[in-house]
């Protein structure tokens, strides 16, 4: 695989007045300066073919912020489209701290976007007819189905796929990622016709198309039912009736489970990790059809990975979530939320040790992921001990490439059915073979 | 919205709610099922309108006086030398967001319980007026045909 790191610095310390007042009158409308602060660093890695950008976690809940429309195959436009993408959203006049706010804002290309975004909040203020536009409805479709949160969900499902220890067959691959995807479209539609009060008034999700009255709340309903049972009849018809239920299962507890608790309960945030969990696992379950050790495994660094991933996003959104009433482990118990995710970070290490156990990967994992290992946990840990803006900031991002990393490693280091029969020299000659083996 | 239209229109979020209102076009051969999905979304709307702003407008004025009250026991002003309103940073307002929060639970339990209700039954009205307004028109064609 190829990793593209784009990486972008603001390195100004210097600001322009009128630059910050710029900034100033954008911020009442929109964006404050978190919006900035995620323009700062974008990663794109291309993996295995696949472009999977990090860039919202799935909650918020689980939620993933996405507005803009998305096609993921053209790393360029992957940047532009990233730049967009809702990140944590705050009052500006909850931060005291001007200094940070001038380091964040000094990019040239920001003034730019801030000129972009007014016009845009100006469009937002005017009262439009509630009227479905035809050439609008993929992308009104596509933000109400979160496609990129989707394809980063497909993106596991391929790596639970690829790392199952079965010959590499295409058509079930296709069938398993096209079945996990339109689950997962439905799953996000249904979460987004529940949330459309919550929505509205959360800066990171106001955007969205049921909040807007783009789409109707039938309209809603019925896409997500027809992605819904054509997906999950892929999967149990086209692939195997495992596969299928797990997908209807994670259906049901995202949409029944996670979205209602969210508003009751911190334990919300367990549940949504086994959400993420299960689509590895059922990738898994795709190439070998059973439950085996290895789906767990993987089922189970996905699940650690959330931890760190949400609780350290969460920490930003505090404000939002309070006022929404959204129960969140970071505004009621702030020093759980943190305690977890530092020890979900080791439990990655420790679980990356036990692949090789498993026999599904070889032992070069956990020598070559511990570096990755070792520094997320060493943000979580700083996390738990600062317990501030910028440390929170720091495992988020670290978690975006943390875990498309972690997978490719994985899957680099996979042990190969054929050697696994021949015993013999694991890392010679043979690997060659196997590798064009493994390779689709 | 123009008086010519035919379809309901949306507007701007409100400054209280962060709402968007919906004015309802009414057709003049409204049918009593349509009148009635109507009436449940205008007052759904008006009921989420009255909660949200109610909730933020206490959000904003407990913050306020959450804020004045730590800066006064810091021995703070409220504003500094250049007319600015001093803030507290994110780690002293966790202690009010988890307050207000724990605060406002049982509301929250009541709010989202009757929304859950209320939106069910308004996409499942638009359900049935869809349906009945597509029978209508199936009905409509045979006759079109048979003439």
């Amino acid at each position: 695989g190829l990793f593209v790191w784009h990486l972008k610095k603001t390195g100004v310390r210097q600001v322009p007045c009128q630059f910050v007042h710029l900034c100033r009158a954008a911020n009442d409308r929109l964006i404050t300066f978190q919006y900035f602060n995620f323009l700062k660093r974008m990663y794109v890695t291309q993996y295995n073919k696949d472009l999977s950008q990090r860039a919202k976690p799935k909650s918020d809940s689980v939620a993933s912020p996405f507005h803009e429309t998305q096609q993921l195959d053209r790393e360029k436009k992957v940047i532009h489209k990233i730049r967009p993408i809702s990140p944590v959203h705050q009052p500006l006049s909850e931060t005291s701290n001007r200094n940070e706010l001038r380091e964040m804002k000094s990019a040239a290309e920001i003034g730019g976007s801030a000129a972009r975004l007014r016009a845009e909040s100006k469009e937002d203020r005017q009262w439009k007819e509630m009227k479905l536009q035809l050439d609008d409805l993929p992308g009104i479709l596509a933000r109400l189905s979160k496609i990129k949160l989707t394809a980063l969900v497909v993106c596991t499902a391929s790596a639970g796929f690829a790392m199952a220890p079965v010959p590499f067959d295409l058509t079930c691959f296709l069938l398993a990622s096209l079945g996990t995807g339109l689950a997962s479209c439905a799953a996000n539609s249904i979460n987004q016709f529940f949330e459309v009060p919550f929505d509205s008034n959360m800066n990171r999700t106001k955007n969205r198309p049921l909040v807007r009255g783009q789409i109707s709340p039938l309209l809603a309903v019925c896409f997500a039912a027809s992605c819904g049972v054509p997906g999950i009849a892929l999967l149990t018809l086209g692939v195997n009736p495992l596969t299928g239920a797990l997908g209807a299962f994670n259906i049901f507890l995202y949409t029944c489970c996670y979205t209602p608790m969210k508003r009751m309960s911190i334990a919300n945030t367990w549940v949504g990790a086994v959400v993420g969990a299960i689509p590895p696992v059922m990738g898994w379950t795709a190439a070998t059809g059973s439950l085996d050790a290895g789906a767990l495994l993987l089922g189970g660094i996905l699940y650690s990975w959330q931890f760190p991933h949400f609780n350290a996003l969460s920490w930003g959104l505090r404000e939002d979530y309070s006022r929404g009433g959204y129960c969140m482990m970071s505004v009621t118990h702030p020093g759980l939320c943190r305690r977890v995710a530092l020890r979900h970070c080791l439990a990655l290490i420790g679980l990356s040790t036990v692949a090789p156990v498993l026999d599904i990967t070889t032992w070069t994992f956990p020598i070559i992921s511990l570096p990755i290992n070792l520094y997320i946990s060493y943000l979580g840990f700083r996390f738990y001990r600062d317990a501030d803006r910028s440390s929170s900031r720091k495992l988020f991002f670290c978690s975006l490439w943390h875990l498309p990393m972690l997978l490719l490693v994985m899957f680099s280091c996979k042990k190969s059915f054929l050697e696994k029969e021949e015993k013999g020299d694991l890392l010679s000659g043979n690997h060659g073979r196997a590798m064009e083996i493994r390779l689709p | 919205p123009p008086a010519h239209s035919c379809n309901d229109w949306i507007g701007p979020p409100d400054k209280y709610s962060n709402l968007r209102p919906v004015i309802f076009y009414v057709p003049k051969d409204e049918s009593p099922l349509e009148r009635r999905l109507r009436e449940m979304r205008q007052e759904t709307q008006a009921w989420n309108q009255q909660f949200w702003a109610k909730q933020n407008v206490a959000f904003q004025q407990e913050k306020e006086e959450f804020i004045y009250s730590r800066l006064k026991a810091k021995g703070l002003e409220v504003r500094d030398e250049t007319g600015q309103k001093a803030t507290l940073n994110a780690e002293e307002m966790a202690d009010f967001y988890k307050d207000f929060l724990s605060k406002n639970f049982r509301k929250h339990m009541h709010y989202n319980r009757d929304w859950y209700k209320r939106n069910f039954t308004i996409t499942f009205l638009m359900g049935q007026v869809a349906l009945m307004r597509a029978l209508t028109w199936l009905r409509w064609k045979k006759k079109d045909v048979g003439n």
